[in-house]
């Protein structure tokens, strides 16, 4: 027997007296998301808006594709999948084409969840998995990075947006880089102010400090997410880069930030309020969330400073998620009298 | 067995139903590892068809020569000499090729497919059957290498057979000739043979149920 009846709402346990629904949680994201998406589109102009709606499109198409006829209206009625290739647009590149993006987010719906069975069954954070595909497959493209510009550039688009489907953009401005590629590997430092307000280059929606703190408040007000996983994320590396700024000596190569700059350059916070916290692929007991949470931001700083690549948020989440069923098991609470 | 079915059936089921790539899920260290090019992916298709419609033959033919105690063995050493022939035959031809396929033709005795045809195939039926069973079983192997081959070379190069398709401006897919885009890869074909199957089985049922209820004279819904 089918049930087609839409009435009957199936919801797993907990079964709390709370109006807290699927769609109401990703409602919250939503706002949460919506400054530093103002944010992207005021620094990087109508090229953002362009990768945020073809990656939007990738996903919610892909979606669509990969649900049976009768539950398509619920699946897409909940907003996970447009959410989801809203969080994929705000971690790529200005300048990127549009056709990668559009590629991303059909990735990261496809591989990130349908295959797994759907939303709350996926192993990996669906934007993070659509966004490590793209920075596999076009590593050149996905490091190529525009120039914030001011609001005067708006209605620039960058030429290699446009390119066709299967072919290589043509970059038209200077490509700048990250403040974390500058502190990489020209050993030059970006100053905090700049960092706070996101006038630097980077993926669209993770420069702008300020505007991600509002929306992080903003859900750990509404108790959407879990405040220990930020927590946990933010003192693990700030006191890690701490400990590894005290105890570097003089003639190292490597250049080590202070932790303010490890705080709030590259995708740190955009990965820890909406990324790490994906309540799917986080630990659900609370001394799960603090292991998930030092892990992750013992793993950031451990990849930026030693990795081949400048940003290690990426890495980070998806090596803790892959960790996160485990994590479970150990901390499961004990049955009390036993 | 061998005797309510035929020869051709015996080649036949190898290419697509009992598919040892697709179907079997056998032989994926050489179906991951060498896949990166159609031209790789072809000469490995065919060195694997040498070797196992060579080494059926000969298991098949010296089946009653040999004790069961020691038959893996033997099987191994049979299959290792025409794996020895194709190494020598390759590095004398093919040079640049022998180059880049490298220690996965040694490795060609490793395979699993090949030992699993001698042992669950050859050792128990005639030569006939053997060497159609053989081909058929390689055959699909050579398919399903072309298969993630070609996906591989087309979007990882944009090329077929080292023939550009896209012009110079096309953006490679980087990731596809690199390990993890061989998973990909053959994940997803397995996705699609899982799914394709699924589906036909779905339709041969629901037509032998139209039979039933056309022989019968009964309305399904009535």
């Amino acid at each position: 027997m089918k049930n087609k009846d839409p009435k009957l709402l199936l919801q797993s346990a907990p079964l709390l007296h709370q109006e807290l629904t699927t769609p109401a949680a990703m409602k919250d994201v939503w706002i949460a998301l919506f400054p530093a998406t103002c944010a992207a589109l005021w620094f990087f102009g109508l090229s953002a808006l362009l990768i945020i709606i073809a990656s939007i499109a990738g996903a919610v198409l892909t979606e669509w594709v990969f649900t049976d006829k009768e539950k398509r209206r619920f699946a897409l009625s909940d907003t996970s999948a447009g959410l989801t290739g809203l969080l994929l647009g705000l971690t790529l590149p200005s300048g990127l084409p549009l056709w990668m993006a559009f590629l991303g987010g059909s990735v990261s719906i496809g591989l990130g969840k349908v295959i797994w069975g759907g939303l709350g069954a996926n192993i990996f954070n669906p934007a993070l998995l659509g966004r490590a595909f793209l920075l596999g497959t076009f590593p050149i493209a996905m490091t190529t990075w525009g120039p914030a510009g001011g609001p005067g550039e708006f209605f620039q688009i960058h030429s290699s947006n446009l390119a066709l489907p299967f072919m290589q953009g043509h970059y038209d401005a200077l490509s700048t880089a990250t403040p974390l590629g500058l502190m990489k590997f020209e050993h030059q430092g970006t100053e905090l102010v700049s960092l706070f307000m996101g006038n630097t280059a980077g993926s669209i929606g993770e420069t702008s400090s300020l505007f991600l703190l509002l929306g992080g408040l903003f859900l750990l007000i509404r108790r959407s997410i879990d405040w220990r996983i930020p927590v946990a994320i933010f003192s693990t590396a700030a006191l890690f880069s701490l400990i590894m700024l005290l105890t570097s000596s003089a003639e190292s190569t490597t250049s080590y930030p202070s932790p303010f700059f490890t705080l709030f350059s590259g995708g740190l916070l955009l990965g820890t309020f909406f990324m790490a916290t994906d309540p799917v692929t986080s630990p659900l007991t609370p001394k799960g969330c603090w292991i998930f949470g030092i892990g992750v931001g013992f793993l950031v700083v451990l990849i930026r400073l030693y990795g081949g690549l400048p940003e290690g948020m990426l890495y980070a989440i998806l090596l803790m998620n892959a960790a996160t069923p485990l994590i479970d098991r150990y901390t499961q609470p004990k049955i009390f009298g036993r | 067995m061998a005797t309510d079915t035929t020869a051709y059936e015996e080649m036949i089921k190898g290419l697509w139903r009992d598919n040892p790539v697709f179907v079997q899920v056998l032989g994926m260290c050489p179906m991951l590892a060498v896949t990166n090019s159609a031209i790789n992916a072809v000469v490995m298709g065919v060195a694997t068809f040498f070797v196992l419609v060579g080494s059926s033959f000969l298991v098949s033919s010296f089946k009653q020569w040999i004790p069961k105690q020691v038959r893996i063995s033997l099987y191994i050493i049979i299959i290792a000499t025409f794996v020895t022939v194709v190494d020598y035959s390759l590095l004398a031809m093919l040079p640049a090729i022998h180059k880049e396929l490298g220690a996965f033709i040694p490795l060609i005795v490793a395979n699993c497919m090949i030992l699993g045809r001698q042992e669950a195939f050859a050792s128990k039926h005639n030569v006939k059957y053997a060497v159609m069973d053989a081909v058929g079983m390689s055959g699909g192997f050579m398919i399903a290498l072309f298969a993630l081959g070609s996906v591989r070379e087309i979007l990882g190069v944009g090329a077929l057979f080292g023939v550009d398709l896209f012009g110079s401006n096309f953006e490679p897919w980087v990731i596809m000739i690199l390990p993890p885009g061989g998973f990909l890869t053959l994940g997803l074909l397995l996705l699609f043979f899982n799914w394709f199957t699924e589906r036909r089985k779905q339709f041969l049922g629901k037509v032998a149920e139209a039979d039933r209820a056309a022989v019968l004279g009964v309305d399904k819904n009535g």
